[in-house]
């Protein structure tokens, strides 16, 4: 992003503009309330009253320099505590793309809310402390960014004022990192030397660091290709609404409402409704009162089949001969989210698409020790903010495929049938 | 037909739309009795564009929800009365007046008029016995909004439990509820404020006029523009003259700042934000400004 871009020519471009959602983690006081204050500031999101308040509370505090955290930390009890405590969504915009950041907590007590960040991420941004380089934190978070399958991930060195602008203190952590992530499921990594604070290699090139010849943090955060991520070979259409208007002027229409969560579908295509197995041919695809001739994730369109099967909420539509199997029996990687703990036999709800139905835990196989990727097979039960390979029983089936494939037909949430609460997060294996 | 991009990529304008409209399918969809609130203002009236859509060419399957305060923009009820015939919805008035006059909210002379829409609305959700309640709230607006939930879960009293909001994980929502509970639904949770102007620009629809620059008799009152009304007698050392001005927000017309702006079309109010130098809300309204804190407390006791 250049130095001088005024907030009009951004706006002239937000109507075109693609997306990017990226998730930051960190241990507390590495600075990623610091950072992302900076990428507001330096993009120009912030406005005036919001920096002038900041710059106020900074002053009362008597703290010498104005501190971006509180532009970003916004729940009263994390103002007087000083921390993240929850997921936060920040928005920003440069000429070529708007971002979604979630800011989430970087303590080991708040891995349910790491994942809940991570889950919609494409792409992953890990602070450490120049000072401290890698700890058991920042490599948990790496693991949890791979196992959410988060495509590309970012490792900012942060502080590096503070160890002089080292050059070799990054390549230790480089070096070490690197070494690290080959145990995990990365495609993408770039390793960036920043300070937040000071603002070098954040959205400008820092003139203290001449051996650093990668790309700034924006620079890379704004070019990175994140369209190849999607699935466009695989056609999944779960079927969420059915619009059937009932008015004499549209009296037979049916069409099925939803979101594209794979492939591209076609008027024409020869299409399997599951899990009746009914064929049919897709007769029109509407986007609000025109025709479309192709749809692909993530559109919401209505999709009308030639014939009149039954097609109701929670099938799917996908190709003959490129369909996922129906199944009761989930093989999967849960993530725990609530006090007590998940136990065999236990029953819960699951919502997996736009599927509802029960599951009954059959069998905990290990719980994945996240600091050292070791399994430990003698479990008998998952804790709060713990991970494992679980398997479950539904009472009818999900039509499902393994979340490396995947990310919305692969994945589902557990609820408590008692108080209704979201109590876990699976990623089908 | 329309030709789709060769290249399947869509828009973040177009992928917000397409997030909508999915959240708008899944409340219909899982949720016995959903409403929309409707404002007025221009959030509500992208929402409603978003129903429109979602469940287009049927009728939006929920009826739409105001919050009368006595005090509104008259130009503001105008505006939602032709999109309520148009999209052939059935509107639900809640009136303050007659929350007032019920002994359902009191008028201490004191309280504001959007304080005392706390207890209408909670009322109105009541009554109407609604699960699911639709607002236009946007996370870009204020800090406490920025942790807030798609799926906003309120308990029996309607409060919302910052510290305790379910984890929101993919585009899975858990619409769960106990007897008595309803769920805040937030379908426009990911746009910001220019994504708005940009939509409401790109589908050509109607908003109310005060959005839009026009001559008006206008006050100072603590560093706010504020409209001549029968409703806002003005004080003593107070001066009324006319002014070229827009709204940039839409509320109760007592505390609803106006700003001074030649931005009589929609490019140029775009123009006019982004060169913008202050945040809607505090610009122009009074309500907030009060506590750094005062949205997140309002939003505990079931502000919108
Ligand atoms: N010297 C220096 N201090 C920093 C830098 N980034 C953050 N800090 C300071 O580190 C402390 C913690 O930062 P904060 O952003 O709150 O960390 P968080 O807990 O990860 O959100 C604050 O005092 C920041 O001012 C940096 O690049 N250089
Ligand atoms: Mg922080």
């Amino acid at each position: 992003m250049s130095e001088d871009l005024t907030k009009a020519e951004v706006a002239e471009q937000t109507r075109d503009m693609d997306l990017l959602r990226f998730a930051t983690a960190g241990s507390v006081d590495d600075g990623k309330s610091t950072l992302i204050g900076r990428l507001l500031l330096d993009s120009k999101s912030i406005f005036e009253d919001q920096l002038e308040a900041v710059e106020a509370t900074s002053q009362s505090k008597g703290y010498d320099y104005t501190d971006l955290a509180l532009l970003t930390d916004g729940l009263r009890s994390e103002r007087e505590q000083g921390i993240t405590i929850d997921v936060a969504y920040r928005y920003f915009a440069t000429p070529n793309r708007k971002f979604i950041i979630a800011d989430t907590p970087g303590h080991v007590q708040y891995t349910r809310n790491m994942v809940t960040g991570a889950s919609t991420a494409d792409l992953g941004l890990v602070l450490v402390d120049a000072r401290q380089g890698l700890t058991e934190q920042s490599r948990r978070h790496a693991v949890l960014l791979s196992l959410l399958r988060v495509p590309h991930l970012v490792l900012a060195v942060n502080k590096m004022d503070l160890v002089d602008f080292s050059q070799e203190v990054y390549e230790k952590i480089h070096a070490e990192f690197t070494q690290f992530a080959t145990k995990l499921n990365i495609p993408d990594l770039e390793v960036i030397p920043i300070s937040a604070l000071a603002g070098d290699n954040v959205v400008n090139r820092s003139e203290n660091m001449p051996w650093y010849s990668g790309p700034t943090l924006m620079h890379h955060l704004e070019h990175v290709h994140v369209a190849s991520d999607r699935d466009l070979m695989d056609v999944r259409f779960p079927v969420q609404y059915v619009v059937r208007p009932k008015s004499d002027e549209h009296h037979d229409y049916r069409g099925y409402g939803g979101m594209v969560a794979g492939g591209v579908l076609k008027p024409g295509d020869e299409v399997i409704v599951l899990p009746s197995g009914m064929t049919s041919k897709i007769a029109g695809i509407d986007l609000f009162d025109r025709e479309v001739s192709e749809a692909y994730p993530p559109m919401s369109v209505t999709v009308r089949l030639e014939d009149d099967v039954d097609v109701s909420r929670g099938d799917m539509i996908a190709r003959i001969n490129n369909a996922p199997k129906p199944s009761q029996d989930i093989d999967a990687m849960i993530c725990w989210m609530t006090n007590e703990p998940l136990r065999p036999r236990q029953k819960l709800a699951i919502k997996h698409t736009t599927r509802s139905a029960r599951a009954l835990v059959k069998d905990i196989q290990y719980r994945l020790d996240v600091n050292t990727l070791h399994r430990d097979q003698d479990t008998k039960e998952l804790g709060l903010n713990e991970i494992g390979r679980v398997q479950l029983r539904t009472t009818v089936p999900l039509l499902c495929d393994s979340y490396s494939k995947n990310r919305t037909t692969g994945s589902f949430i557990l609820i408590d049938e008692a108080s209704g609460v979201t109590v876990g997060a699976g990623m089908i294996l | 037909m329309t030709e789709t991009h060769a290249d399947y990529r869509l828009s973040q304008l177009d992928q917000l739309e397409a997030e909508s409209i999915h959240i708008f399918r899944e409340v219909a969809a899982e949720f016995e009795k959903p409403v929309l609130m409707f404002s007025g203002g221009k959030d509500s009236i992208v929402m409603m564009r978003l129903a429109e859509k979602a469940f287009y060419p049927a009728k939006i399957p929920f009826p739409v929800l105001q919050v009368d305060t006595g005090y509104d923009f008259p130009e503001v009820l105008a505006c939602r009365d032709n999109w309520v015939n148009r999209l052939g919805a059935r509107l639900i008035v809640a009136s303050v007046e007659e929350a007032i006059k019920d002994g359902i909210v009191v008028d201490d002379g004191k309280t504001s008029r959007n304080r005392l829409q706390i207890g209408t609305l909670l009322n109105a959700l009541e009554e109407g016995a609604f699960t699911a309640a639709f607002g236009g709230g946007r996370r870009d607006e204020e800090k406490a909004r920025a942790k807030e939930r798609v799926y906003s879960h309120r308990d029996e009293f309607g409060q919302w439990d910052p510290k305790n909001q379910r984890p929101e994980l993919w585009s899975l929502y858990n619409g769960r509820l106990h007897e008595g509970e309803h769920m805040r639904i937030f379908p426009i949770s990911n746009w910001t404020e220019l994504d708005i102007w940009h939509y409401i620009g790109r589908e050509g629809i109607e908003i109310p006029s005060i959005y839009f620059s026009h001559q008006r008799r206008v006050f100072e009152r603590d560093g706010m523009l504020l409209s001549e009304s029968e409703h806002n007698p003005v004080r003593s050392g107070e001066t009324v003259e006319e002014r070229t001005v827009r709204f940039r927000t839409v509320g109760d017309l007592t505390l609803t700042g106006c700003v001074e702006s030649e931005a009589d079309t929609i490019d140029k109010i775009i123009d006019e934000i982004a060169i913008a130098r202050v945040t809607e809300r505090g610009a122009t309204r009074g309500d907030d400004r009060f506590s750094e804190a005062a949205m997140e407390d309002r939003k505990k006791e079931g502000y919108f």
